[in-house]
């Protein structure tokens, strides 16, 4: 078989379209490349979809988690810790049962002037309950950097804010938040690297991968499992995702230049191209 | 090689069904009343393993931790070497790991270090071996290289599995400690090592007795972040089939019907709760020990937080 022929039938293998049965003797290294490319769409979809999500509340939490009233601060705090101070391992299980325990029919909810079903099958399908899961793991560890990005802002800054009279939301839109971003871009690009790192974790930890539909990690596991030589497709994994690293580090330094377009040359932050563990 | 559910510990047949203590008689579970049956529930011979397995990954933890500061500051010195082909190495080391996911070379090194060992024993022991070692899908040694032989007892196979983890855990961690300690290193002010070089010292006598003391207080906050990761990367050593917590989570919490003597619904969630509740306690206790230990060590250094000290004493 060409390898053309084998692009065409497992390119978009992952997301179920093309050959339905896959490779299972005499593996070349065209369906490895292809396979594993393919599963690469789901670490892609997980980590874009929970990174940007993800950011949103991440702001919410850090704004939430520098909050002087205790109400607002208290459950901020303790969603980071639960969420930063467990692995992510044992979150996904333990959501994975929770979906699952959820009744199968679906809930019955009484609005008082109708009834809604809520379907929750879908919930304990990997694309959205394991997104549920890095949605909410990513929050809280950039919470924590945008958070820690928020109180080493400069007084100057906010000061010179207030002497212009910016208060409130505009005061946040104009000062507060393009500060806080530009401070904490350099760690939240490592927490993008390192989130992504993070999908190949689904089909390893509860959430079944539904018709053999799996990301770059299930393949390769896959074909280090039938040729018992992992020799082939890990490199092969390694290469594939150097290249995301690469790809989100080329973004991110794009956003960062832009972030720090109105300082002078000498005193633009470079972004830090050598990724630290943070996770 | 270990492979999970591979080898059940012999521990299960026992105490389940002998309770000998007249006060708390486990004999026929399903007469019990609730808490009296919770009691019997949580002391069976699957409960003692699940408890020992907390053991485990705490054994897990001892181990890899030194292991893998080893491999890092080996990698480290490897990076700072004069001699350029070890320093590519030691680049090399630290840089792979850091752009490819961990998961990754912990299923890797499980079966590269399983087939490397027997590889290297199948040249030592059968020498006059003539077929090939990989055939097609097959990976094919000798008898005598079996790595555990195959007539080796029980323990033999599961520590074996063990240390293959723990190895897998201290290069992957050796990495991330070896990159860590090479930026303490060059933090490290150069005037003490200018200091130490006017005073005659060689370069070996530089490196341990000034630079190595020195950098551990810049290194530590790098290292505190590597173990609250280490600790939170233990659960996959059910991956590389130990049987650690998550393992007997899975296995005790599944829903049991009635042939067995404690029949009860899906209680995995509660075990998984059980499981996240030990390590938030796990990571806020060593949260706790690392910020007094960088206290301690600040002591009396060229740093801001050492600098804070002294005016305060």
């Amino acid at each position: 078989m060409s390898c053309t022929q084998t692009i065409e039938d497992y390119a978009l293998r992952s997301i179920g379209i093309g050959e339905r049965l896959l490779p299972r003797s005499d593996f070349t290294l065209c369906e490895q490349v292809v396979l594993i490319g393919s599963g690469l769409i789901w670490n892609v979809y997980f980590g874009l979809l929970a990174l940007g999500f993800g950011f949103i509340l991440a702001v919410s939490v850090a704004m939430a988690k520098a909050a002087p009233a205790a109400w607002v601060r208290k459950p901020a705090e303790w969603f980071i810790f639960v969420f930063r101070g467990s692995p992510l391992f044992i979150q996904f299980f333990l959501f994975y049962e929770t979906f699952v325990l959820l009744p199968k029919i679906g809930i019955d909810l009484n609005l008082g002037f109708a009834e809604i079903t809520i379907e929750t099958r879908w919930l304990t399908r990997a694309w959205a309950g394991a997104l549920i899961v890095l949605f909410l793991n990513t929050s809280a560890y950039a919470g924590e950097i945008f958070h820690g990005a928020l109180r080493s802002i400069p007084r100057g800054d906010m000061e010179a804010g207030d002497a212009y009279g910016f208060t409130g939301w505009h005061k946040f839109r104009k000062i507060t938040f393009p500060t806080m971003l530009r401070l904490a871009w350099p760690a939240y690009t490592n927490e993008a690297i390192f989130l992504f790192h993070a999908t190949t974790l689904v089909y390893f930890s509860g959430f079944p991968a539904w018709q053999q539909k799996g990301d770059a990690l299930y393949y390769a596991s896959y074909f280090a499992d039938k040729t018992f030589n992992p020799f082939v497709p890990y490199p092969i994994l390694a290469g594939y995702f150097i290249l995301l690293t690469l790809a989100v580090i080329l973004i991110f330094g794009l956003v960062n230049a832009r972030l720090n377009r109105h300082l002078p040359q000498d005193r633009r932050q470079k972004l830090r191209v050598r990724p630290q563990v943070i996770r | 090689m270990a492979r999970p559910g591979f080898f059940l510990p012999k521990i299960l047949k026992s105490n389940a069904h002998q309770g000998e203590q007249p006060i708390l008689s486990c004999a026929d579970p399903k007469t019990l009343e609730s808490l009296h049956w919770l009691a019997c529930y949580l002391t069976t011979g699957k409960h003692m393993a699940f408890y020992g397995s907390f053991g485990t990954v705490l054994l897990l933890l001892a181990v890899t931790a030194p292991a893998a500061l080893a491999f890092g500051f080996g990698g480290a010195m490897a990076a700072r070497s004069g001699f350029a082909p070890l320093r590519w190495c030691g680049k090399g080391y630290t840089a792979i790991v850091r752009g490819v996911p961990d998961i990754a070379f912990f299923l890797f090194f499980v079966i590269a270090l399983d087939q490397g060992f027997e590889w290297l024993r199948h040249k030592v022991k059968c020498p006059d071996w003539d077929m090939p070692v990989r055939q097609g899908s097959d990976f094919v040694v000798c008898d005598a290289a079996k790595m555990p032989l195959s007539s080796s007892p029980q323990w033999v196979h599961e520590s074996y599995g063990f240390a293959i983890a723990v190895l897998t855990f201290a290069i992957v961690f050796g990495a991330f400690a070896a990159n860590v300690l090479y930026g303490a290193m060059g933090t490290v002010p150069r005037a003490q090592i200018e200091t130490a070089e006017a005073y005659g010292l060689s370069h070996r006598q530089t490196f341990w007795r000034i630079l190595v003391p020195q950098m551990w207080v810049f290194a530590l906050p790098g290292l505190g972040n590597l173990w609250m990761i280490l600790i939170k990367a233990t659960p996959l050593l059910f991956l590389l089939g130990v049987e650690d917590i998550v393992y007997w989570a899975r296995e005790l919490g599944s829903s049991k019907t009635a042939v067995f003597d404690f029949p009860h619904p899906d209680w995995r969630l509660y075990y998984f709760l059980t499981l996240l509740v030990f390590y938030l306690a796990l990571t806020r206790v060593s949260e706790v020990v690392l910020s007094r230990v960088n206290m301690r060590l600040s002591h009396g250094q060229a740093t801001v937080a050492g600098d804070a000290q002294r005016r305060a004493a």
